[in-house]
């Protein structure tokens, strides 16, 4: 076994580590892996292009952003500020809590690409996250505005992993059933999405916990000091 | 019949005007990404046609502007453009006037992406196909990103190059962290062609005790948690560990059952996913797109929920997969 190509591994971990540019890292570190592991230059030239077009699927989302840059234009993200702030019953925690819900059961019917950090994220959760904050205490500073903002997206994240998986039809499941019908194990898709189930239900309860324990945070001194180290590190970052 | 590849030249097309405005604007580098990242796009279907003929000198040349593009972000030349706050006023006095009809063309992606996912089964059964096959999915959220864009420029009555020029700039906040899950994915696949991943499996099953049932549920959820941390997926991890730590110890040797090895272990890779800047469509696409400072905040935000559903998830297979 050729370990050499483990370096490839190393470099991603030290390039972001040091912060270099996430972009150059990774194609510096593929690099290295092609070579070490005795590709020749034409070859590994061609793996890494077929390789990066047959993942556009990836970028396909940029298509929403005519749409949200329009409507921002527009003033959708004040909009939805005013918006929650009309809604007195709906608190923070109840936006996000009801926001992972219905992530989770929508992504379990395989309809993951409906929402998402682009199409959901940014031009409605987000603003709608802080406009809730906003209530409890108005006067949120930039840090505690960033941890808000990055809880939303943290819920979308944790709302589609824990959903999709419970999807008999989903790439996860019929990854898993392939597997190990190459192996001589043969399931049905069904067996393996049901044993997603619980921890769909654990991934619920733990994250709605979390959530109601920020909002119980949001204003109170002492949030405001952890915010400031993420400042600080983050001068280095771009 | 819709294309997948159409989608992908809308795609182009929206570089292709980014370019054209970072042009516009002298902004060079940022010009010649997206006019690079474009080609590639519109060039796609040449590159895999080739490629599968045995033609692979339109793959090399897709290798050089993968490596041209890193060398562009590299470079720090490419500006991040942030939001200004310059037109709030008109903004505020234009949310006011159009009220909630503003959340109408947002909730139309959803919403246009569900319903038509719904009518296909009946338009299969009626032999109409009008949508691909292949990646049907993405197709109908083309679809849908269309049909919203039209929608939003009806009701802020702007051009198609307004939309263009909206959706530049938010390219622009982008910047390189647009690109990057797909240079991941692309690292992934270079990875497991250099025998990356059997040579992690070999080394994680050369290190545990196999005896003890405890120790191998214990290494196979941590091999699947950190090999997701490298790779940034754990589809790529699952076959490796599996075959390297799940198949013959866990099922082999202890009897698991295999759907709940299966389930639990790629689960415990998703809680590797929620904690890597590797995943960087989940992680670092977002902090982009909220204009976040610290690079690593959604990572900060989720890391206890990740770090208790992993132990969560390994008492889940300790239990269920040994009854």
């Amino acid at each position: 076994m050729n370990y050499w190509p483990l370096l490839g591994v190393a470099i991603v971990v030290a390039g972001f580590a040091w912060r270099l540019n996430p972009a150059l890292v990774v194609v510096v570190a593929g690099i290295a892996s092609g070579l070490l592991a005795g590709l020749t230059v034409p070859d590994l030239l061609a793996l890494l292009g077929r390789s990066f077009v047959s993942n556009r699927t990836l970028l396909v989302i940029v298509l929403t952003l005519p749409t949200i840059g329009l409507l921002e234009r527009a003033g959708l993200r004040e909009r939805a500020h005013a918006w929650i702030l009309g809604l007195r019953r709906l608190t923070f925690a109840r936006l996000l809590i009801a926001y992972l819900a219905l992530r989770q059961i929508v992504s379990m019917f395989g309809l993951t690409n409906v929402a998402g950090h682009a199409q959901t994220v940014r031009p409605l959760l987000a603003p709608m996250a802080e406009a809730a904050a906003g209530k409890i205490d108005p006067a949120l500073d930039d840090d505690e505005l960033e941890r808000i903002k990055a809880l939303a997206a943290a819920t979308d994240n944790v709302g589609l992993f824990f959903g999709e998986d419970v999807f008999i039809a989903f790439g996860a499941v019929l990854l898993i059933q392939a597997f190990f019908s190459q192996h001589g194990i043969e399931m049905d898709p069904r067996s393996i999405a049901i044993w997603a189930l619980p921890t769909a239900i654990a991934a619920f309860v733990i994250h709605a916990l979390r959530i109601a324990w920020f909002q119980r945070g949001i204003g109170k001194p002492g949030r405001a000091r952890r915010g400031s180290i993420a400042q600080e590190t983050s001068d280095v970052a771009h | 019949m819709l294309r997948i590849e159409y989608v992908y030249w809308l795609c182009g097309a929206l570089f292709l005007a980014a370019s054209a405005f970072d042009l516009a604007s002298r902004r060079y580098a940022s010009a010649a990404f997206w006019a690079i990242l474009s080609a590639c796009f519109f060039g796609g279907d040449a590159i895999e046609a080739a490629a599968a003929a045995g033609n692979v000198v339109p793959a090399q040349l897709g290798g050089i502007a993968v490596i041209a593009l890193a060398l562009i972000a590299g470079s720090g030349a490419l500006k991040r453009r942030a939001t200004s706050d310059e037109d709030l006023p008109q903004r505020r006095a234009s949310a006011e006037r159009l009220g909630n009809r503003l959340f109408l063309p947002a909730l139309a992606i959803p919403f246009v992406t569900l319903a038509l996912v719904l009518v296909l089964p009946y338009l299969k059964e009626a032999n109409l196909d009008v949508f691909d096959t292949r990646q049907t999915t993405l197709v109908v959220l083309g679809v849908a990103c269309v049909i919203a864009a039209l929608a939003a420029m009806a009701l802020t009555r702007a051009t198609p190059l307004a939309a263009f020029r909206e959706g530049s700039r938010l390219l622009d906040a982008l910047s390189w962290a647009a690109l990057l899950p797909m240079l991941l994915a692309t690292l992934g696949a270079v990875f497991a062609k250099t025998g990356v991943g059997d040579a992690v499996a070999q080394i994680v099953s050369a290190a545990i005790p196999t005896q003890s049932r405890d120790a191998c549920v214990l290494a196979y959820g941590l091999g699947m948690a950190l090999f997701t941390i490298i790779m940034g997926n754990a589809f790529a991890a699952f076959p490796v560990m599996t075959a390297g730590v799940g198949l013959p110890l866990l099922i082999g040797q202890h009897h698991g059952h295999a759907a709940v090895v299966g389930a639990l272990g790629m689960l415990c890779g998703y809680c590797g996913t929620l904690l890597t800047p590797m995943a960087a469509n989940f992680n670092i696409v977002p902090v982009a797109l909220l204009e976040l400072r610290d690079p690593n905040a959604v990572i900060r935000a989720q890391w206890p929920t990740a770090v208790v559903l992993f132990a969560v998830n390994l008492l889940l297979l300790d239990w269920l997969a040994f009854r």
